[in-house]
C-alpha cells in the first residue's frame, strides 16, 4: 500500500524491471506466479489541470509569480495588522487579476482537454474475445491487438503482427513524427504474419518482451516468443517491427498489431517535450523596472517610518490631548510597533507596483496575437495557410530582431524540385517540354513521334529511374474503376513518395522522358521504356547515408546480367569512377552548381557472375554480422562502389520562393543581419545566396572553407579579419562550411565572431542540424546579446528554431515538425518582412508604451499619498478613499491603455513595410531603455507633485472654495487630487495615442465619464454596509465649487503642457525617422488630396502663417484628407527603390 | 486644429482572386476575413503634435487663460478678509475675555460676511483621529448609539456607558464662543447678530447626521443610556437647547467640526453675518468692533494658534489669489512658448516637412 502511494506520488519509479513483458491479447499464463505489470493506459494528457485540481494548482502556479506573491503578502499583512487601507483595496485587484488569469488559463486548458478528448475518444478496432470490437482510443491496454486500416494513424506504439499482405509488411509515413515524407516499410515476424484474420489471431499465443519506454524514435529492442504447437519460437524485434503512434498507415489495407507502449509512454508522447519558456526582452526589462520600483517603495516606506519616529519623539505630536492612544497601542512593544508601522507604510504605498501590469500585458499579448493570424498579407492563397501563433509571449520580440538565421531549402526556396539539366556522357542536355535536348540545339526541330535515344542516354535514364527508394501510392485507383488507367497499365494519379525531393524530381523527369518507373513488387522493379515494360530484379540496396553521400542498387537485368547503379554527390562518386567522361562531367557539375542547381552524379558498374557472387556473399555476411555490423557494412559498400563507369550528372533546380530577394533586402535595410544556414554544398549555396540577394554581386565574398586544422583555420580567420579592416568601403560576405565552422568555433570563437560581425551577409553551408543551433547559440551569447530569429521548415531546423529567441516555422513540404516547435509559423519566407517590420514594430511599440505607462500612472497615483504623509504627521492617513484606491488600476485607467496597446499604429503599415529603416528606431529595446524609463518615472513624479501641490495651494490657503462659505475636508482634498490625476493620466495616454479609432475615443472619454458617473453614484448614497460614510456627497460638493473646476483645468493643463512642448521640440529638433515618416504620411495625405496645401517648392509664395491659419481653420478636414493608399503607390515604390539603391542609408545608420 | 488625416478603410489591393470558391467540395478556406478590424485598418484619426498643430492651441490657451486669470485675481482681490490672531495667554480651561478692536472695511460691503475660526498645528488629518468616529451612530442608528464602533477607542465608553457621539473627533469639539460687537461711536456696544445655521453642508445636516429616535423631540431621553464625551462640559443634546433643529447630532457646529480638515492649518465656518435686508446699509458698517472670546479650547499644549477670520465670499469662494496667478502664469508661458514655437516652426518646419518627401 505504501509502495503504491509512493509510486503514485512518483517517488519510486513505477517500473521495476528493465523490460516489459506483454502478453498478446492479454492471455496471461494460467499457471505459475504471474505478477501483472502495471502499464499506463492509452490516454494522451496534454492538459495541465483537471476540474478538481484546477483551483489549487492554478493558484499555486499563479502565486509563484513574484508580483502576485507580493500582493498576496500585502493582502495578508493587511489582514493581520492595523493598516491604513482595508484588505479589500489590495484583495480585490488581486482577486481580479487572479481571476482573469485563471479564466484565460482555464480556457486554454479546456481547449487542450478538448483536443485530448478528441484524440482519446477516436474510434479504434480492437480484437477482444474473438471478435473485432470498436472502442475508444483511450481504452486500448498494453497487450491489446489493434486493427488499423489504411490512412489511419496508429493509436499506440504497436508491434506489427500481420498485414493484409502475405509477407506481413506494411508501409507507413512518419511525417508527423520526424518530418520525413517517404514511405517506410515495416515488417512482421513470419510466425505472426500468417495470422491475418481475427480468428487466427485468437489462436495466436505469443509474448513480447521489450525494453521499457524511451524517447528515441529509432531504437527498439525486443523479442517475441510465439508458441506454436507447444513449441516456442523466439524472434528478435527491432524498430522495423514497431509502428509508432502518430505515424500513418499507407498503401496497406489493414494491419494487426499488439500495443506495447500506450498513452503517455508511447514514443510520440515521450518526445512531446515541454517547450522551454522563452522570455522576451521586454519582459526582462519589465522585471528590472519592477525591482527598481520595489526599491523606491522600500525607500519611501523606510523614510516615512523614520520620519514618523522623528516626529513622534515629541509627545505633543505623538499624542496631543485631542487624539489619545488606546492603552493597547501605548503598551505594545516598540519593535513590534516599528515593524507594523513599516508594514503599514508598505501597504500604503504598495500600489506603486502596478498590480494589473502582468494581467494587462498578458491580455494584450493574447488578444493582440490574433492580428497575426487575421492578417490577409500573411495568408497564402495557394496552400490555404494563414499565419499561426504558437506563443503570444514573444510578439514584441518580433520588433527587436537583430539576426535572422534562415534555412535555405524550403525556406528561401520552394523545395519543389524541378529537373532542369543533365550531362550524359560528357554532353549537356536540357529538359524542354519533357524532352531531352542536347545543348545548342533548339527544341523547335520537330521531332518525330518516337523520340530516339541513344544507348548512353537510355542507360542513364534507366539508371536514374531505377536507382532510388521511391515508393508509389496508387491513391485513387483502389476503387473499382478507372478502365483507362488499367488499360494504360499505370494510373495517371500514380504518386511518387520519396525521402528526398530530388529523387522524386528525377523519377518524375525520367517518366516525362519516356522511362517510367511503374513500381516494385517484392523484389521486382518494373519500368516502362516507351511503353515497353522491363522487369528488373532488385538484389540489394546500398542505402544512402550522410557519410558516403551516395546510394546504390544492385539489379538483375531482364537479360540476367547483374548491374550496380550508383547515385550521389559528385565528391562521393567521381573519385571512384574509372571510366566515362569524368572531366567533362566535372565541369558540367560545377556549371550546374553555379546556376544554383542541385547536382547528383550517376554511375554504374557491371558485375561478372563471379564478382557478383563475391559481392553477394560479403554483403550477406556483413548484414548478418552480430558485431560491428555498421563498420563492416561500410567496408563492404566501399568494396562494391568502386571502379564505376560514369554515366552522367543531373541538375535539379529548387525554385526560389516569391519575393525572397525583396524580403532579404528589406530585412537588411531594417538593420537585421541575415545568415543563411544550409546543409547544401558550397557552390549551390553560394549561387542560391546570390540569386536571392543575400550576397550581392558587388560584395566581396570571403571564404572560410575546407579548413583541415586548427592553426590553418586561425590563420585564415586572421587573414579575413585583416582584409575586412583594410577594405571597409565594400560590403563583405562570408562563406563558412560546417567542418571549418566547427574548427573555428572550437578555438577561435572570438576571432570568428569579429569576422562575422563585420560581414553584412554570412552563409554557412554543409551544416548539421546541431551545428545550426550552435551558431545561433554562439551569436545569442555573444557580448551584445543580440536578439536572434531562426526560420526554417524542416525537422533539421527544429533545434535552431528552439534555440533562437524567436523561432519561426515555414509551413512547407517537409512535415509540420518545424511548425510545431516554432513560436510563429508562416507559409512563405516573404511574409517574414511584414511579420517583423509591421507586426513586430507595432507590438513592440504597443507593449513598450504599455509598460512605461503603467509605471508612470502608478507613480502618479501613489506619490501624492506619500507627500500627504508630510502633512499628517506620517500617520499613514490615506489621501484617497479605499474604493478609489481599489478601482484606480482596475477600472478608471485600465481600458484606455489596453485598447491603445491593441490598436496603436504609430505609422501606417504600408510605410513601415516600404521603409524598413524605421525598424532601426526601435532596435536594442530603445523604448524601454533606462533613459526612457527614467523619463517616464520622472514625469510621473512631476505630475504627482503638480497634482498634490496644485491642490495643496488651492486648499492650503484654507479659504473656502464654495460660494456659500462652507469648508471642505480632507476627503474632498483627496478627491480633488484623484480627479485631476484620473483626467491627467488618461489624457497623457491620449497624447501618446497616434491612432484614434472609435474604440480609443470610446474608452478614453468613457473612462473619464465613468469616473465621474461612478463618483457621483458612489458619493450619492449612504452605503449601508460600509462603516464610514467618508465620501458621502464629497464629489458633488467638489463639483459644485467653481474654483475646483478652474483648479482641475489648470492643473491638468500644467501637467500636460510641458510634455506637449517636449514632444514638439524633439520632433522638430531631433526627429526620429519614425516621426519623419509620420510627417510624410500626414502631409502626403493632405497635400495630395488638396493641392492647395501641398508643400512643394513652388508653394512658397503663399505665406506660412496663412497656411497655418488655413490648416487651423479646417483645411485638414478629415473627410478631405481621406485617401486610399493605392493613390500613393507610386510614391512608395519610388521610395523603396531609393532606399534600396542608396548604400548611404545603410552605412550611416 | 491638428494636422490629421483620416485613413479610410482601404479596400484596394487585397483581392487575390476568388476566395474559397475553388471547386466543388472545397474545404472551408482558412482565409482570414477582410474586415477593417481584423486587418487593423479601422478608420482612425491620426493627429501629429507639431509646432504647426500645437501653435494655435498655445495661442488660444494664452489668449483664454490670461483674461480668466485676471478675472479670477480681480474677484479674489475684491474679497475682503480680516483676520484676528487670538493671543492665547491662558492655560487650559480658564476663561478670559480677549478684547480686540479693529477698523472695519473701508468700502461698503453689502453681502453676507462669514465668520471663521482657524486653528493651526491641529492635526485633524491624523489617521488615528480621522477614523475615530462612528458614522452609523451619527446617522441615528440605535444599536450603534449604545454600542459604538471599535474605531472610537479610546473615546468609546466612559463609566461603562457608551459615549455619544463617540470618537476623538467629537471629543475634541471646538468649544470657544466668539461674539462680535460693534462699538458705536458713542461708546455703546451693539452685539452683531450671528447666524449659526447654514454653516454645514446641506447633505450632512439632513442626511448624513441624524438624531436617534425619529421624531422624538426629547433628546435627553433618547440619549439617556449614553455618556457625554469626556472633554465636553455638556451632553450632546444640550449643544443648542434653544433650537431643536440644531441640537444633538445635527448641531451645525458639531457637523462642521466633524468634517475633518485636510491640513494641519485650517479654518472652519463659525457664523454667518447676514446682510441687511434693505441692501442700503453695509453688513458691517465701518467703525470699531470688538471680538469677545470665551476661551475654552486649549491649544498651547500642541503649539496651536487660534484665529478668527471675517470674510466676504464671491462665487468662487474666499480670498484665494492662487488660481488667478496660476492662470495668468500658465497663460503667459503658453503665449511665450507659442512665440518660440512659431519661430521654430518658421525656421525648421519647412525643412522637416519637405526633407523626406522624395521627388
Amino acid at each position: 500500500m505504501i509502495r503504491w502511494i509512493r509510486q503514485q506520488l512518483g517517488f519510486d519509479p513505477p517500473h521495476q524491471s528493465d523490460t516489459r513483458t506483454v502478453y498478446i491479447a492479454n492471455k496471461f499464463p494460467q499457471h505459475g506466479h504471474y505478477i501483472p505489470q502495471r502499464f499506463a493506459d492509452n490516454r494522451i494528457i496534454s492538459s495541465k489541470y483537471t476540474i478538481w485540481n484546477f483551483i489549487p494548482k492554478n493558484l499555486f502556479e499563479q502565486f509563484r509569480r513574484i508580483a502576485n506573491f507580493y500582493f498576496l503578502i500585502i493582502f495578508l499583512v493587511q489582514l493581520m495588522i492595523d493598516t491604513p487601507t482595508s484588505p479589500i483595496t489590495s484583495g480585490l485587484p488581486l482577486f481580479f487579476v487572479i481571476t482573469v488569469t485563471a479564466i484565460k488559463q482555464g480556457y486554454e486548458d479546456w481547449l487542450r482537454h478538448k483536443a485530448d478528448n478528441e484524440v482519446n475518444g477516436a474510434p479504434v478496432f480492437v480484437v477482444r474475445s474473438g471478435s473485432l470490437v470498436q472502442t475508444r482510443s483511450k481504452n486500448i491496454r498494453v497487450g491489446d491487438i489493434v486493427r488499423v486500416a489504411k490512412d489511419e494513424t496508429f493509436p499506440a506504439d504497436l508491434v506489427l503482427l500481420s498485414s493484409d499482405r502475405a509477407e506481413g509488411t506494411c508501409h507507413i509515413t512518419t511525417t508527423s513524427l520526424d518530418g520525413e515524407t517517404n514511405l517506410k516499410t515495416h515488417y512482421s515476424v513470419p510466425e505472426t504474419a500468417v495470422s491475418q484474420s481475427v480468428s487466427r489471431l485468437e489462436s495466436l499465443q505469443a509474448v513480447v518482451e521489450c525494453q521499457q519506454p524511451e524517447a528515441d524514435l529509432y531504437r527498439f529492442v525486443g523479442r517475441i516468443t510465439v508458441t506454436q504447437q507447444g513449441e516456442e519460437i523466439v524472434r528478435p524485434l527491432g524498430p522495423e517491427n514497431l509502428l509508432l503512434r502518430g505515424a500513418r498507415l499507407k498503401n496497406t489495407k489493414e494491419i494487426f498489431g499488439v500495443a506495447v507502449y500506450t498513452g503517455m509512454e508511447s514514443k510520440m508522447a515521450l518526445n512531446y517535450k515541454c517547450k522551454s519558456q522563452k522570455r522576451s526582452a521586454v519582459e526582462k526589462s519589465m522585471n528590472t523596472f519592477l525591482i527598481i520600483y520595489l526599491g523606491i517603495l522600500l525607500f519611501e516606506a523606510i523614510l516615512s517610518t523614520i520620519l514618523k519616529y522623528a516626529w513622534q519623539a515629541e509627545n505633543k505630536w505623538d499624542e496631543p490631548f485631542y487624539n489619545q492612544k488606546t492603552d493597547q497601542e501605548r503598551n505594545s512593544s516598540q519593535i513590534l510597533k516599528f515593524i507594523s508601522d513599516f508594514l503599514a507604510f508598505l501597504v500604503l504605498y504598495n500600489f506603486i507596483i502596478p498590480i494589473s501590469l502582468y494581467v494587462t500585458v498578458e491580455m494584450q499579448k493574447f488578444l493582440g496575437s490574433f492580428f497575426i493570424g487575421w492578417d490577409l498579407d500573411l495568408y497564402h492563397e495557394e496552400s490555404d495557410q494563414k499565419a499561426q501563433v504558437n506563443t503570444s509571449d514573444l510578439n514584441e520580440e518580433l520588433g527587436q530582431v537583430e539576426y535572422v538565421f534562415t534555412d535555405k531549402t524550403g525556406t528561401l526556396t520552394e523545395n519543389e524540385m524541378q529537373f532542369r539539366e543533365c550531362s550524359i556522357n560528357g554532353i549537356k542536355y536540357q529538359e524542354i517540354n519533357g524532352k531531352l535536348i542536347p545543348e545548342g540545339m533548339t527544341e523547335d526541330s520537330p521531332d518525330g513521334a518516337v523520340p530516339c535515344l541513344n544507348k548512353e542516354e537510355e542507360l542513364f535514364l534507366k539508371a536514374v529511374s531505377l536507382c532510388h527508394t521511391v515508393q508509389i501510392s496508387y491513391d485513387q485507383v483502389d476503387g473499382p474503376g478507372d478502365p483507362f488507367s488499367h488499360a494504360n497499365g499505370f494510373s495517371p494519379q500514380m504518386e511518387y513518395y520519396a525521402s528526398s525531393p530530388d529523387e522524386k524530381a528525377l523519377v518524375e523527369a525520367t517518366k516525362r522522358m519516356g522511362v517510367t518507373f511503374i513500381g516494385s513488387h517484392g523484389e521486382i522493379m518494373e519500368i516502362k521504356t516507351f511503353g515497353k515494360a522491363e522487369k528488373y530484379k532488385l538484389l540489394h540496396v546500398l542505402e544512402f547515408d550522410a557519410d558516403r553521400r551516395r546510394m546504390s542498387v544492385i539489379l538483375q537485368k531482364p537479360s540476367g546480367e547483374k548491374v550496380l547503379f550508383t547515385k550521389g554527390a559528385e565528391s562521393a562518386v567521381l573519385p571512384y569512377s574509372t571510366s566515362g567522361e569524368i572531366d567533362k562531367t566535372r565541369v558540367h557539375v560545377d556549371e550546374f552548381a553555379l546556376k544554383g542547381l542541385r547536382t547528383l552524379v550517376v554511375a554504374c558498374r557491371h558485375f561478372s557472375a563471379d564478382e557478383y557472387q563475391e559481392v553477394d556473399r560479403r554483403l550477406h555476411e556483413a548484414r548478418t554480422a552480430l558485431q560491428q555490423r555498421e563498420e563492416r557494412l561500410v567496408e563492404v559498400f566501399n568494396f562494391i562502389e568502386k571502379d564505376l563507369e560514369l554515366l552522367g550528372a543531373t541538375g535539379v533546380e529548387d525554385k526560389l520562393q516569391d519575393k525572397v530577394q525583396e524580403t532579404i533586402e528589406s530585412l537588411r535595410l531594417a538593420g537585421i543581419k541575415v545568415w543563411v544556414l544550409t546543409g547544401d554544398k558550397h557552390e549551390t549555396a553560394v549561387s542560391v545566396s546570390l540569386s536571392c540577394g543575400h550576397f550581392h554581386r558587388t560584395m566581396n565574398i570571403l571564404e572560410l572553407v575546407k579548413q583541415k586544422s586548427d592553426s590553418e583555420c586561425a590563420e585564415q580567420l586572421r587573414r579575413l579579419a585583416r582584409r575586412i579592416r583594410e577594405d571597409h568601403v565594400i560590403q563583405h560576405g562570408l562563406v563558412v562550411d560546417g567542418a571549418s565552422l566547427s574548427l573555428a568555433l572550437r578555438e577561435h570563437e572570438k576571432l570568428f565572431m569579429e569576422v562575422c560581425k563585420n560581414c553584412s551577409a554570412v552563409l554557412c553551408c554543409r551544416m548539421a542540424p546541431l551545428q545550426k543551433a550552435k551558431v545561433v547559440r554562439l551569436l545569442k551569447t555573444s557580448p551584445e546579446k543580440p536578439i536572434t530569429l531562426a526560420i526554417g521548415d524542416g525537422a533539421n531546423d527544429v533545434s535552431m528554431i528552439q534555440e533562437a529567441h524567436v523561432g519561426i516555422g515555414i509551413m512547407g513540404k517537409e512535415g509540420r515538425q518545424a511548425v510545431r516547435n516554432s513560436d510563429y509559423a508562416i507559409a512563405r519566407f516573404k511574409f517574414l518582412a511584414k511579420l517583423l517590420l509591421v507586426h513586430g514594430h507595432f507590438y513592440y511599440i504597443r507593449i513598450a508604451t504599455l509598460v512605461q505607462y503603467f509605471f508612470y500612472k502608478n507613480v502618479c497615483f501613489i506619490t501624492p499619498q506619500f507627500l500627504y504623509q508630510f502633512f499628517c504627521l506620517f500617520s499613514q492617513q490615506t489621501l484617497y478613499d479605499s474604493v478609489y484606491l481599489t478601482l484606480y488600476n482596475i477600472c478608471f485607467t485600465s481600458l484606455p491603455i489596453l485598447v491603445y496597446s491593441l490598436f496603436e499604429q504609430l505609422v501606417h503599415p504600408h510605410v513601415l513595410q516600404s521603409k524598413p529603416a524605421l525598424y532601426r528606431d526601435i532596435s536594442k529595446n530603445s523604448l524601454l531603455s533606462f533613459k526612457t524609463f527614467l523619463y517616464w518615472t520622472f514625469l510621473g513624479f512631476c505630475h504627482a507633485f503638480i497634482f498634490f501641490f496644485g491642490s495643496y495651494t488651492l486648499m492650503g490657503e484654507d479659504t473656502t472654495l464654495m460660494g456659500n462659505g462652507q469648508m471642505f475636508g480632507n476627503w474632498t482634498f483627496g478627491t480633488l487630487v484623484f480627479t485631476v490625476m484620473v483626467i491627467t493620466v488618461t489624457l497623457k495616454l491620449a497624447l501618446e495615442t497616434h491612432f484614434w479609432t472609435w474604440m480609443n475615443h470610446f474608452v478614453t472619454w468613457g473612462s473619464i465619464a465613468f469616473y465621474f458617473i461612478f463618483s457621483l453614484f458612489y458619493g450619492g448614497i449612504i452605503w449601508p454596509f460600509l462603516h464610514t460614510q467618508d465620501m458621502y456627497f464629497i464629489f458633488v460638493q467638489l463639483l459644485s465649487s467653481g474654483s475646483a473646476w478652474f483648479a482641475i483645468f489648470i492643473i491638468v493643463i500644467t501637467c500636460l503642457f510641458p510634455d506637449v512642448i517636449k514632444k514638439v521640440f524633439y520632433r522638430h529638433l531631433q526627429p526620429t525617422s519614425t516621426q519623419k515618416s509620420q510627417f510624410i504620411e500626414a502631409y502626403q495625405g493632405i497635400g495630395c488630396v488638396d493641392s492647395m496645401c501641398c508643400f512643394s517648392e513652388g508653394q512658397n509664395a503663399c505665406s506660412r502663417l496663412g497656411r497655418l491659419v488655413e490648416r487651423m481653420m479646417g483645411r485638414c478636414d478629415p473627410a478631405r484628407a481621406t485617401r486610399s493608399w493605392s493613390d500613393s503607390d507610386t510614391f512608395f515604390s519610388n521610395d523603396r527603390s531609393i532606399l534600396t539603391l542608396s548604400p548611404m542609408e545603410v552605412s550611416h545608420c | 486644429m491638428m494636422a490629421s488625416s483620416y485613413n479610410a478603410k482601404d479596400e484596394d489591393g487585397h483581392h487575390p482572386g476568388s476566395v474559397g470558391s475553388g471547386g466543388p467540395g472545397a474545404v472551408k478556406s482558412k482565409k482570414p476575413d477582410n474586415t477593417a478590424f481584423k486587418q487593423q485598418r479601422l478608420p482612425a484619426w491620426q493627429p501629429i503634435l507639431t509646432a504647426g498643430t500645437v501653435l494655435p492651441a498655445f495661442f488660444m490657451i494664452g489668449l483664454i487663460f490670461i483674461p480668466i486669470g485676471i478675472g479670477l485675481l480681480v474677484t479674489s482681490n475684491n474679497i475682503k478678509e480680516f483676520e484676528v490672531r487670538a493671543v492665547a495667554i491662558a492655560t487650559s480651561y480658564c476663561v478670559i475675555r480677549a478684547l480686540c478692536s479693529y477698523t472695519a472695511p473701508r468700502t461698503k460691503d453689502f453681502s453676507n460676511v462669514f465668520m471663521y475660526y482657524g486653528l493651526s498645528n491641529f492635526y485633524q488629518n491624523h489617521r488615528r483621529y480621522v477614523k475615530s468616529r462612528d458614522d452609523s451612530q451619527l446617522n441615528g442608528d440605535k444599536s450603534s448609539l449604545l454600542n459604538p464602533s471599535k474605531e472610537c477607542e479610546p473615546y468609546r465608553t466612559s463609566d461603562k456607558k457608551s459615549i455619544a457621539p463617540c470618537g476623538a473627533i467629537a471629543n475634541s469639539l471646538f468649544n470657544d464662543t466668539l461674539e462680535l460687537f460693534y462699538i458705536h461711536p458713542n461708546g455703546s456696544r451693539i452685539a452683531i447678530h450671528l447666524v449659526k445655521t447654514g454653516i454645514a453642508w446641506w447633505t450632512d445636516k439632513h442626511v448624513k447626521f441624524r438624531n436617534p429616535g425619529e421624531n422624538n423631540n426629547n433628546l435627553s431621553i433618547v440619549f439617556q443610556d449614553t455618556s457625554k464625551p469626556v472633554n465636553w462640559r455638556k451632553p450632546v443634546y444640550e449643544l443648542d437647547p434653544s433650537d431643536p433643529d440644531n441640537n444633538g447630532f445635527i448641531n451645525e457646529d458639531f457637523i462642521v467640526w466633524m468634517r475633518t480638515a485636510a491640513l494641519p492649518t485650517f479654518r472652519k465656518l463659525y457664523r454667518i453675518i447676514q446682510k441687511k435686508k434693505d441692501n442700503m446699509t453695509p453688513t458691517l458698517p465701518p467703525g470699531n468692533y470688538s471680538l469677545e472670546v470665551i476661551y475654552n479650547y486649549p491649544v498651547r499644549s500642541f503649539d496651536g494658534r487660534k484665529r478668527m477670520i471675517l470674510s466676504t465670499i464671491s462665487w468662487m469662494g474666499g480670498k484665494n489669489p492662487f488660481l488667478g496667478i496660476a492662470y495668468i502664469t500658465v497663460g503667459s508661458v503658453c503665449f511665450f512658448l507659442g512665440v518660440v514655437l512659431l519661430i521654430i516652426h518658421h525656421k525648421y518646419g519647412n525643412r522637416n516637412n519637405n526633407a523626406d518627401i522624395p521627388n
